[in-house]
């Protein structure tokens, strides 16, 4: 067995008894991305050099029996919506292809402070938005398992990468499913975090009250490593909340007991694939097997979810997005063509609005556009009070539902995706469809609670299918135990894809 | 065409920037003057990623105004986002408070020092905090120069003190703003220099006018960039008039053209329309999802309220009444602000002798501060010392221009004032000497004599003068009172 096929928990321990190196495994996974990233396109760009200098910097620290942080040399891929300083953090848009922040996400600091080695920036859709990594500005990815079809999204390259192993871990972002999804649909197992769990600081924003960090990973236990070096309360973040970071990977092997899960019924039935149906079905019956108690719930208001979801956002985004304006950082219109165009249309618009207009309609990609323009339209007076407050309340009572379940179950259980991974293109000129790719998972950004993905079988075609669990806010860790007692129980994490 | 009576109205929102040391959302320091764009972070900057984290400070200096100004704190308050597009805000939107303010329904009275108008209380509707945006320097003309931007000044915290539109001429609205000025002056929250545009005034102005049919009014014009109280005052007579006229001359009335903003040209002193502002913004208002709500408790806003001094108002009143001074001596130690009041009332106590205090306070030491230019801070004589100098003027020991000339010598020394009475040779007359002196001046001058008996008594004053070349040091009033009592007795 290679070394990049253990679990990050494996390499570890033999990084820690000196059996191997930092370099060696950051050597190992560079030349991974060599041999497969061709057929993957899972980075955007592979920082060779700074990557084995931290490698190196960590093993001399090694040496030299300096204590090291949990991550101890282990590397993790980056999605290319946290901000690095002075590196290239282009949010998959042409808008910030030359913009290098001039400071680090607090999760990167974390991550450095940890003894990470940062390999690369995993590819994404722009400004997270889309379920399929198709609206990246610079390149699709492929799903190691199908390349044909695609990655999920919008991380898609931060799943595509760990399970084609180029990378023990990897981080994302999750704003309406963006990392339960593609994890799902790659074979990984993927954490949302309870909304205000893991700083936002440096994430660029998408939906702000959406939007969560957090880790992926071939395994629960890898993924609860991560996560312990994630959380964690940010003064520079006022949303991150105040509470303790239980140390995950220590509890994550105790099985839980008296274990109640909540299956919501709707989840299945029509609209399902009968194939995931049957998988999920499986995964229940297994909990039931490990003695937990399944109970039927009602979600009553979850079948607003999209719709409430597909007004909040955009809306959030339509002014998170504002500040790409061409004036301060980032793309700017050519400024000859701009007088040029005036003088030519006679218009009176004046030439700062033209620049603007032009910076935007040249920047942004369509699906950005889009959302801009709901988001816009949705905000402006008269019909403010029909979607954006609308959507507020059913947003607190879809809240309501979850609080309501959590009184009587631990967690729920349930699909994250209807379908397996589909082909590329085959949704992109119809954005409902794509959009209805998050039904199982908005609710939980909606709501704030955390969420996991995690491999429960395959397609007969050998699609990868995963499983969510859902659980009250800040009940990450016995997430992650309920998760590994599965994990435990099966084989599924264990298979790989074969890339030529 | 006939001419119609008609009265102003006017409300104003005016932006206070409050004396923190750093920004409302990130630890940027707020200093004025510095090179551009060297007080900015990413944080200020709009930069992809960056957070606000309230500014806690600001939020309680703007508590004390609030309630300085009599206003309401509601418990819970929160953050929105004002979305437009302009260069000198980075991230496309203000973060300020929309439908939930952080304070609201106070008011302020005001008064005319010079009766121009009735005194009044102008009702506040609310105060509300927000940032700042950036300053930009451009040519307005369409693909003319380059524009240059300086964001030092964005996310600096801004009070928003917005008024009733109670105020009926443009004497009213000076007053408030003056009066404003020095509430925030007593309650340190604010440099308050209208030319470095720390307090910034935008006028709503219209008037109602009486016709024959009845009253009207004119549409509602809102008039920036005035940046004193002498160009809120004349850009608002100025509007009033303009209102008129255009009255006259179109017929248009409230509701029939859309709010205008004009700017006040102070060199040209007119309005002029700024043509960019006039479509009515849609600024899609909602919720800023990167801070969290702001929730107080009772304690927290009475522990504000005891840091609160005692404010104009209620010292003019005390010095009225307490200390006996008149308004208009009260007022203006008032009005020079709090530490002028403080070295009164140490004088006062020291002296033993409010109104004289007053009096001196009001004249000799305004008039050196305005002279000199300097602050009460930097007056030469303390309270203490020109406490000794009173209680030798209030004992008679001293004329009062006597008293004056030993004030101008204390001014340049750190004597006190019986050292310097010694060393302009100062001495006081003795009653027997002074009574021989006016004896032999009443005997030598008999036609004064002979005059004062006739009934004019002012012609005594020559004898003064005699008086004072015979002994530099007599004191005029004894001299002339010691004179007419010997003439009388003649
Ligand atoms: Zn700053």
């Amino acid at each position: 067995m290679s070394i990049i096929q253990k679990t990050a928990t494996e390499q570890l321990a033999l990084l820690n008894s000196g059996e191997l190196t930092s370099v060696e495994l950051t050597q190992a996974y560079l030349n991974q991305i060599e041999q497969v990233d061709g057929q993957v396109g899972a980075f955007l760009r592979v920082e060779t050099e700074s990557a084995l200098a931290q490698a190196a910097a960590i093993d001399q620290k090694r040496a030299t029996e300096a204590p090291l942080g949990k991550l101890a040399g282990l590397p993790v891929a980056i999605k290319d919506i946290l901000c690095t300083k002075d590196t290239p953090t282009t949010c998959g848009s042409r808008m910030l292809e030359n913009f290098q922040p001039p400071y680090n996400a607090t999760v990167v600091e974390k991550i450095r402070a940890a003894d990470g080695v940062i390999l690369g920036r995993t590819n994404m859709d722009e400004f997270a938005m889309g379920s399929s990594t198709e609206n990246s500005a610079y390149q699709t990815t492929q799903n190691p398992w199908d390349t044909a079809r695609i990655p999920g999204g919008s991380s898609g390259g931060a799943a595509a990468c760990v399970s084609a192993d180029m990378a023990p871990l990897s981080v994302g972002t999750d704003t309406g499913g963006s990392i339960r999804q593609p994890a799902a649909l790659c074979g990984c197992v993927g954490l949302k975090p309870t909304y205000g769990r893991v700083s936002r600081y440096g994430l660029i924003a998408f939906a702000s009250s959406l939007d969560q960090i957090g880790p992926l990973a071939r395994t629960v236990e890898d993924t609860a490593l991560l996560l312990e070096v994630l959380a964690g309360h940010d003064p520079l973040d006022s949303t991150s909340v105040k509470q303790p970071t239980p140390a995950y990977s220590e509890t994550v092997k105790q099985p839980l007991e008296n274990l109640t899960l909540g299956v919501v019924d709707r989840h299945f039935g029509a609209g399902i694939d009968p194939e995931i149906e049957t998988a999920v079905q499986s995964a229940i019956q297994v909990y039931e097997s490990l003695g937990a108690t399944i109970k039927h719930i009602a979600m009553p208001h979850a079948d607003y979810g999209i719709a409430t979801y597909y007004i909040i956002a955009p809306c959030e985004a339509s002014s998170n997005l504002a500040r790409y304006d061409g004036a301060h950082y980032g793309y700017r219109t050519d400024q000859a063509e701009v007088v040029a165009e005036l003088a030519e249309d006679g218009s009176d618009e004046g030439p700062l609005v033209r620049m603007y207009r032009k910076t935007r309609s040249e920047g942004f990609g369509e699906e950005v556009q889009r959302r801009i323009m709901l988001g816009t339209y949705a905000l402006s007076e008269g019909y403010y009070d029909a979607f954006y407050l609308k959507a507020l309340k059913v947003r607190r009572l879809i809240r309501q539902d979850y609080d309501a379940a959590f009184e009587e179950v631990d967690m729920i259980i349930g699909p994250v995706t209807a379908n397996p991974a589909f082909a590329q293109g085959e949704k992109t000129s119809d954005p409902m469809a794509m959009y209805l790719e998050d039904l199982y998972t908005v609710t939980a950004n909606l709501a704030g609670v955390a969420g996991i993905s995690l491999p429960c079988g395959f397609t007969s075609s050998g699609l990868p299918i995963g499983l969510q669990l859902q659980a009250a806010p800040f009940q990450e860790e016995k997430l992650l135990r309920a998760a590994q007692m599965y994990q435990a129980a099966t084989d599924f994490h264990t298979r790989r894809p074969e890339l030529s | 065409m006939s001419e119609f009576s008609y009265e102003i109205v006017i409300g104003l929102e005016v932006h206070v920037q409050l004396k923190t040391k750093t920004k409302l959302f990130c630890r940027c320091r707020t200093e004025f003057g510095n090179p551009p764009n060297t007080q900015t972070c990413p944080v200020c900057l709009g930069m992809p990623g960056s957070l606000p984290v309230m500014n806690k400070k600001a939020y309680f200096l703007s508590m004390r105004t609030a309630l300085a100004l009599n206003c309401g704190i509601p418990k819970f308050t929160k953050w929105d986002r004002k979305n437009y597009f302009y260069p000198d805000l980075p991230k496309g939107y203000q973060t300020s408070q929309f439908d939930l303010p952080m304070s609201e329904e106070g008011y302020l009275d005001i008064k005319s020092t010079k009766d121009e108008f009735e005194p009044r209380r102008v009702r506040i509707i609310r105060a509300h905090l927000e940032e700042d945006a950036g300053k930009s320097m451009h040519d307005e003309a369409a693909g003319k120069g380059d524009s240059r931007i300086d964001l030092n000044r964005t996310g600096t915290p801004l009070l928003e003190i917005v008024s009733y539109p109670d105020m009926r001429s443009a004497a009213e609205a000076k007053a408030y703003m003056q009066e404003l000025r020095l509430l925030l002056t007593y309650l340190d929250v604010s440099d308050c220099n209208m030319q470095e545009g720390s307090l910034r005034c935008d006028a709503n102005v219209n008037l109602h006018i009486t016709t024959d049919d009845g009253v009207i009014a004119t549409p509602i014009v809102e008039i920036k960039n005035m940046n004193s109280f002498r160009s809120v005052e004349r850009g608002i007579e100025y509007e009033a008039k303009r209102q008129y006229d255009v009255w006259q001359e179109t017929g248009k009335v409230l509701g029939e053209l859309p709010k205008q903003t004009r700017g006040w040209d102070d060199s040209a002193q007119v309005t002029r329309s700024q043509r960019e502002k006039e479509e009515s913004a849609d600024y899609r208002y909602f919720p800023c999802p990167d801070l969290v709500p702001v929730i107080v408790t009772d304690q927290q806003i009475e522990e504000v309220r005891q840091e609160i001094g005692e404010l104009p108002s209620a010292l003019r009143e005390r010095l009225q009444n307490e200390f006996g001074l008149t308004v208009y001596t009260a007022d203006v130690i008032v009005n020079q602000g709090l530490s002028l009041v403080e070295y009164y009332l140490e004088l006062a106590a020291a002296a033993g002798d409010n109104k004289l205090a007053g009096n001196w306070v009001q004249g000799e030491v305004l008039r050196i501060l305005n002279d000199q230019e300097i602050e009460i801070e930097d007056f030469p004589i303390d309270a203490g010392r020109l406490a000794e100098l009173l209680k030798l003027v209030q004992a008679g020991d001293l004329d009062s221009s006597k008293a004056k000339d030993v004030f101008a010598a204390m001014l340049t020394s750190d004597s006190s004032a019986a050292d310097v009475i010694k060393e302009l040779g100062i001495e006081k007359v003795d009653e027997g000497a002074l009574e021989a002196l006016c004896q032999v001046l009443v005997e030598r001058n008999q036609r004064i004599v002979d005059d004062v008996k006739s009934g004019n008594e002012k012609a005594v004053g020559a004898l003064i003068g005699q008086a004072k070349k015979e002994n530099p040091n007599v004191n005029p009033g004894q001299v002339r009172q010691i004179c007419l009592e010997i003439i009388n007795n003649l």
